[in-house]
C-alpha cells in the first residue's frame, strides 16, 4: 500500500504505480514517445535502464514495438500525449493490440482541456470514442492521485489491455490511502435521490464536487459518482442511480459522440430509460488557453453544471 | 553453398509448397496468390534449413519466430505450416471459409504455428522490432525473422520501424523484402517506385543485401551473412517473380489475387510439374 498524498503531480502517481510493478514484476517494461520528461518516465529508465525503451517521434511504432514485446511475455506500459496515443496510433493499438489479443497499457496524458497550452492539435476529446471501441480493453480515467495509483495497478492485474487517461500536472487527493477501489466500479461520493451526476476524470469530478454544495444549499440533493471507469461501464451503478435519482447528467472532459454520455444513454435506454442530459465538447475542437480560460470556454464549471441540473430538476 | 543433397530437397520441398498453396486457393476459389508464390523459396529455406523451431511445441518460449508483415501471403504460411505437422493438411481446404483458423491474413490466435497477427500493412515490421527485442532483453538465443512486401514498403510504419531497430542495434533481427515489383493496382514502378529500395535501408542503418529470391544457394549464404552481422538488423531484398511457379499468374499485372477453381488449379500444377522437369523451375 502506497500514500500518495505527498506526490504534487498526477503523472507522479502513475509513474510511482508502474515503477512499483516494475519492481515487483520483471516483465513490466515502459515505452515512450520522446515524452518521457513530460511523464517522468525518466525516472523509470533511471531505475531500469534495460528495460526503458524511448521509440522517438514514432507512436504508431511504439504502440507494434509494445504489442511484438507482450507477445514475448513482457507487459509494456506505453505513453505519449493522449491525441497520439488514440489517434496516432489507432490503427496499431486496435490491431496490433485489441484484435491480437495482446496486453499493453496505454497511458494518454493530457486529457480534454489540459493539454492547455498545447491547444487544439494536442487536445484528445475524441479518445474516448476511439478507445471505448476497442473490445476487450479497459478504459479508466481516475480523479484524483490515490485511485490513480490503485486502479493502475488493478489494470495491470486483469491481464488484459488498457487506455489511461492522466492530467500531467497537479494533483487531486480526495482518496485517503487504503480508500478501496474497484476497477469497473464507480464510486458514489455523494448520496442523493433528486439526480444522478456521473462525472469522469479529474476535471470533471472536481467541478461536479463543488457544484454538489451548492446544489445542497439551494436544497436539491444529488447524487454523485466518480466514474473512474470508462469501459466497461459499471451498469450496476449506473441502473441503481437511474432507478433511484430518475434524472442523470453526464460530465466528461471528452466528446459527446462515443463518449461516456452516449454508452451510458445507450446502456439506459435498454434498461432504464431515464432523463438525462451531458455536458462535453459536443462538436467543438479544442483551442489554446490555461486551465481556467478553458473549463469557462467549454462550460465545464461548478456553474455550468448546476444550471443543467436545475434544467434537468425543471423536467 | 548447399550440398546437392540438401539443395534437392528444398527444391522438391518449394514445388510441394507451390502445389498445396495453388490446391489451396483453387478450393475456395480465389485468392492471393501472386505474394503466395513469390516467397515460397524464402519459407521452404526458413522452415525446413534455418529456424529453430518445434512444430509439436508452437509456444516453446526461446524458439525462433518468424512475422509474415505481408499478412496477404497467409495461403504460403499454411501451407509450409501444415507441411511442418503444425496442424492437419487437410485445414487447408478450409482457407478462408467461415469458422475456419486458417483466415486471408495470418492471425497468431487461430493458426498453430504463426508467430504474430497481420493484415494492416506495415504493422508486422514493428511487432517483429518487439519480438526481437523481446528475444534480446530475454536472453535468448532466437532470432526474429521478418517478411516484408515491396508494396507494403510505401506504409511509413516500416520506416518507424527500421529505424528503431537500427537504434537498438537488433542484429538478431533478419528482414526480408519480397521485391516481386507488383502490388495490387499494378506495378510498383508506376504507381510508388521501390527502385531504390536498397539506398533506403542502407540509408536507414541496416545491413542490405540483394539476391535472386528464388535461388536457394543465394538465399543460404546470405542469412549466412547477415546471421554474422551482430551490431545491426539485417535486410536481404529477394529479386521475386509475383506468381512465380503459378503459371496463369506470371508476368501479367492483375496476379495480387486471382480466381481460379479446383480444376484449374490442376492443371497449373501439371503445368509447373511439366516446366519443372525440363529443369525450368
Amino acid at each position: 500500500m502506497r500514500d500518495t498524498s505527498s506526490l504534487n503531480n498526477m503523472r507522479d502517481a502513475i509513474m510511482v504505480a508502474i515503477e512499483d510493478l516494475a519492481a515487483e514484476h520483471p516483465e513490466v517494461v515502459m515505452l515512450d514517445a520522446d515524452l518521457s520528461s513530460c511523464i517522468g518516465s525518466s525516472s523509470f529508465q533511471k531505475l531500469y535502464p534495460e528495460r526503458f525503451f524511448n521509440c522517438g517521434i514514432a507512436e504508431a511504432n511504439m504502440v507494434g514495438v509494445a504489442a511484438g514485446l507482450s507477445s514475448m511475455g513482457l507487459v509494456p506500459f506505453a505513453h505519449s500525449f493522449g491525441c497520439f496515443s488514440s489517434r496516432r496510433a489507432y490503427d496499431q493499438w486496435f490491431l496490433s493490440v485489441g484484435y491480437a489479443q495482446q496486453r499493453v497499457h496505454l497511458i494518454g496524458t493530457d486529457p480534454g482541456i489540459t493539454a492547455q497550452l498545447n491547444g487544439g492539435t494536442h487536445m484528445p476529446f475524441e479518445d474516448i470514442a476511439l478507445m471505448r471501441e476497442v473490445p476487450g480493453i479497459y478504459v479508466i480515467e481516475p480523479s484524483d492521485a490515490q485511485s490513480l495509483y490503485e486502479l493502475t495497478r488493478q489494470a495491470y492485474a486483469t491481464g488484459k489491455s488498457s487506455y489511461t487517461r492522466v492530467p500531467r500536472k497537479g494533483a487531486t487527493h480526495r482518496y485517503p490511502v487504503g480508500t478501496k477501489f474497484e476497477l469497473g466500479k464507480g464510486i458514489v461520493l455523494h448520496e442523493g435521490s433528486d439526480l444522478a451526476i456521473v462525472a469522469t476524470g479529474e476535471v470533471m469530478v472536481n467541478a461536479a464536487t463543488k457544484a454538489v454544495e451548492t446544489l445542497e444549499a439551494s436544497g436539491v440533493h444529488p447524487m454523485l459518482i466518480d466514474l473512474h471507469t470508462i469501459k466497461p461501464l459499471d451498469t450496476e451503478l449506473l441502473e441503481k442511480a437511474a432507478k433511484q435519482c430518475g434524472r442523470m447528467l453526464v460530465c466528461e472532459n471528452g466528446r459527446y459522440a462515443g463518449g461516456v454520455g452516449e454508452g451510458i444513454a445507450a446502456h439506459l435506454a435498454r434498461t432504464c430509460p431515464t432523463k438525462m442530459d451531458f455536458l462535453n465538447v459536443g462538436e467543438r475542437y479544442g483551442e489554446v488557453g490555461k486551465l481556467p480560460y478553458l473549463a469557462q470556454a467549454f462550460g465545464f464549471t461548478p456553474e455550468r453544471i448546476v444550471e443543467l441540473a436545475e434544467g434537468l430538476l425543471k423536467n | 553453398m548447399l550440398d546437392a543433397k540438401t539443395l534437392g530437397k528444398l527444391q522438391d520441398q518449394a514445388l510441394e509448397l507451390r502445389k498445396m498453396t495453388i490446391r489451396e486457393i483453387g478450393h475456395l476459389g480465389s485468392g492471393h496468390i501472386g505474394g503466395s508464390m513469390s516467397i515460397i523459396e524464402l519459407l521452404t529455406y526458413l522452415y525446413y534449413h534455418e529456424m529453430r523451431i518445434d512444430p509439436s511445441d508452437p509456444k516453446k518460449v526461446d524458439r525462433d519466430r518468424l512475422v509474415c508483415s505481408k499478412g496477404h501471403a497467409g495461403p504460403a504460411v499454411y501451407a509450409t505450416l501444415a507441411s511442418k505437422g503444425y496442424f492437419p493438411e487437410d485445414w487447408l481446404l478450409t482457407l478462408n471459409q467461415g469458422g475456419t483458423r486458417l483466415p486471408s491474413h495470418c492471425d497468431m490466435n487461430k493458426t498453430p504455428g504463426v508467430d504474430f497477427t497481420t493484415g494492416s500493412l506495415g504493422q508486422g515490421t514493428s511487432a517483429a522490432v518487439g519480438i526481437a527485442l523481446g528475444q534480446r532483453l530475454l536472453k535468448q538465443d532466437a532470432r526474429t525473422f521478418l517478411i516484408v512486401g515491396d508494396g507494403e514498403s510505401q506504409e511509413g510504419q516500416v520506416w518507424e520501424a527500421a529505424e528503431t531497430a537500427a537504434q537498438w542495434k537488433l542484429g538478431n533481427l533478419i528482414a526480408f523484402t519480397d521485391f516481386n515489383k507488383l502490388q495490387l493496382d499494378g506495378w510498383t514502378d508506376d504507381i510508388v517506385s521501390m527502385d531504390d529500395i536498397d539506398t533506403r535501408w542502407l540509408g536507414f542503418g541496416w545491413h542490405v543485401q540483394r539476391i535472386p529470391g528464388h535461388d536457394f544457394n543465394q538465399i543460404a549464404e546470405a542469412v549466412e551473412r547477415a546471421k554474422a552481422v551482430l551490431d545491426r538488423p539485417s535486410m536481404i531484398i529477394l529479386d521475386t517473380i509475383k506468381s512465380k511457379g503459378f503459371i496463369p499468374g506470371e508476368g501479367i499485372c492483375a496476379n495480387h489475387s486471382m480466381a481460379f477453381d479446383s480444376e484449374a488449379a490442376e492443371k497449373a500444377i501439371a503445368e509447373l510439374e511439366a516446366r519443372t522437369k525440363g529443369g525450368k523451375e
